[in-house]
């Protein structure tokens, strides 16, 4: 294989600029030309590239998992990254390594025209090559992927799911859309974490928003509430739908806590636990200032 | 499956007992565990570990971190040759016990793992292992 | 052999656990605890475990078996601080901490011990655990 990695090596050491051109030339060809900015930050990267690819295969290391390659990969991990977070896809992505190998099997035609086995056996190493090199760039994109999604979702989370504070020691928690169990788990850890942190004893959790509610949703709702009574604060649930408490009528669930129909009973009932009334104050007769 | 480390410890004194909770918590936090994941499974620890101390004589704790495809855990193998439990159905009841304690350990460790087995016979001593993943 | 110390506020005794325990320190914490609810005519007790990060079954027998020895001696146990992971892994495990009063913190703590030591009916009408 040491054979294979001189010849890589003796070509682009001689072609280098032909080779540099001919390749960006076979990526506008797959994916566009993009615009003037994106087409110049690609030329640099692919010289660099082609200059790191060149010092690692000079290492006759054959492993591109192995430390020697470290540059080459540190470089396709920081490229598929830059796609991922952009917004491009895997193929675009992908095709800045995969569309070397044309240009390369074209030098190999030009150096081993007349040597059939010596040229199928080349071109098979390239081919191996340039695949294992775009398969570890797909590998880097789906991950910084899945990084994007993780991330937007928690921000999501914590929009959609604020814990207020209604009045002194009164907390509510308004559950928006379907909750699945991991939401569920997020959420309620969140509200006993705001418990603890602002002393509230009483937290209401409103489930108007929520349209079904199913066992294992159901089962963390009784957990954060036991849980919630267990470090000294009570929970009141509020907003229960007909059809969900028939779901839970239905499912035999054992709720064991105080529930409302509405935000506003469950906050009345606060206020009165907390010793807390309010009274009716006669308005003035004149309109006060605004 | 895949051994990413293994650690094991000796379980003989309460004190053991308190540095196997030590352990296990380093080994969940360097896992990516959560802060409810950690408290889980240390707390699945202290109850084996302290059962392994009380009944079983004493024995040893292997500490694993493990991985399977993506996924991360942590594996926990209690080991001892004490009398072995004679009635296993019966003592992963909650409420049974032959000490003075609530009768939790197992019944209760077994809920806050993902995987739990109990191999253990009447004078043949007891291995219990349980696993939690993220 | 660290011992826990047992603080006097007013006729209410204040544990605070800060550090691991281990079999000795429990039992050595509840003969303690029970010689001085005797001794200071204590009414409360009150439990800080907000420095515990996890309360096993062990834990829960012991806080369990002060609230118990505290009612025959004619004061009221009040656990406060307890973690939100704490929490939630004890109602996983299954643990019921029976006779034994929750709140947020020693402030609120406090104020559970005067209204019930206060109220004409103490000990009725508890909330369902």
């Amino acid at each position: 294989m040491s054979n294979h990695r001189n010849v890589i090596l003796s070509l682009i050491d001689r072609h280098f600029e032909p080779l540099l051109a001919e390749w960006l030339a076979s990526q506008r060809r797959d994916v566009g030309p993009g615009d003037a900015r994106q087409a110049a930050e690609t030329a640099e990267l692919a010289r660099r590239f082609l200059e790191q690819l060149r010092r690692c295969v000079a290492t006759q290391s054959a492993d591109i998992e192995a430390a020697q390659w470290q540059p080459v990969r540190e470089l396709l991990e920081d490229l598929s990254r830059n796609r991922a977070v952009q917004g491009f896809s895997p193929t675009e992505t992908a095709v800045f390594v995969f569309a070397l190998k044309e240009p390369l099997f074209a030098l190999l035609r030009q150096e081993f025209g007349n040597d059939t086995d010596q040229l199928a056996g080349e071109t098979r190493s390239t081919s191996r090559l340039i695949d294992r090199l775009g398969l570890y760039t797909i590998e880097c994109y789906a991950r910084a992927r899945e990084e994007v999604i993780t991330r937007q979702q928690l921000e999501l989370l914590e929009l959609s799911t604020p814990v207020v504070e209604l009045w002194e020691g009164i907390l509510a928690l308004p559950l928006i859309g379907t909750l699945d169990s991991a939401r569920t788990q997020i959420v309620m850890e969140s509200l006993l974490q705001r418990i603890v942190a602002s002393g509230a004893e009483t937290a209401i959790i409103d489930i108007t928003g929520v349209p079904t509610v199913d066992t294992l949703v159901a089962q963390h709702l009784i957990k954060t509430i036991s849980a919630a009574r267990l470090m000294g604060a009570d929970c009141i649930l509020s907003g229960i739908r007909p059809q969900i408490a028939q779901t839970i009528v239905h499912l035999g669930l054992e709720l064991n806590v105080v529930s409302k129909a509405t935000m506003a009973d469950a906050l009345a009932l606060a206020l009165r636990r907390s010793g807390r009334a309010i009274t009716e104050r006669k308005l003035p007769a004149t309109t006060p200032e605004a | 499956m895949l051994t990413e480390s293994d650690e094991a410890m000796p379980l003989r004194t309460s004190d053991d007992v308190v540095r196997v909770r030590q352990a296990v918590r380093a080994r969940a936090v360097a896992a990516g565990f959560s802060l409810v994941d950690q408290t889980k499974i240390v707390t699945a620890a202290s109850e084996i570990g302290r059962n392994t101390v009380d009944y079983g004589g004493g024995g040893t704790l292997r500490i694993e971190q493990v991985r399977n495809g993506r996924r991360r855990g942590v594996r926990l193998t209690f080991t001892d040759h004490g009398p072995g439990i004679p009635d296993l159905t019966l003592a992963m009841k909650d409420g049974y016990t032959t000490g003075s304690g609530l009768g939790l350990g197992l019944g209760g460790a077994k809920r806050l793992s993902n995987e739990f087995e109990v191999q253990s016979a009447p004078g043949q001593g007891t291995v219990i292992t349980l696993a939690r993943w993220i | 052999m660290a011992e826990i110390p047992i603080l006097r506020i007013g006729d209410c005794l204040l544990v605070s656990i800060q550090v691991d325990m281990h079999d000795r320190l429990a039992m050595a914490l509840q003969d303690d605890l029970t010689q001085r609810i005797v001794a200071d005519h204590a009414r409360g007790v009150m439990i800080d475990i907000s420095a515990l990060e996890i309360v096993d079954s062990f834990i829960g027998r012991m806080l369990n078996n002060i609230a118990a020895m505290s009612r025959v001696l004619d004061a009221v146990t009040v656990v406060v601080g307890m973690r939100p992971a704490v929490a939630i892994t004890l109602v996983e495990l299954g643990l019921g901490l029976t006779g034994v009063r929750t709140a947020l913190n020693v402030d609120k703590g406090l104020a559970l011990i005067r209204r019930i030591i206060d109220s004409p009916e103490h000990d009725d009408a508890d909330r369902v655990r």
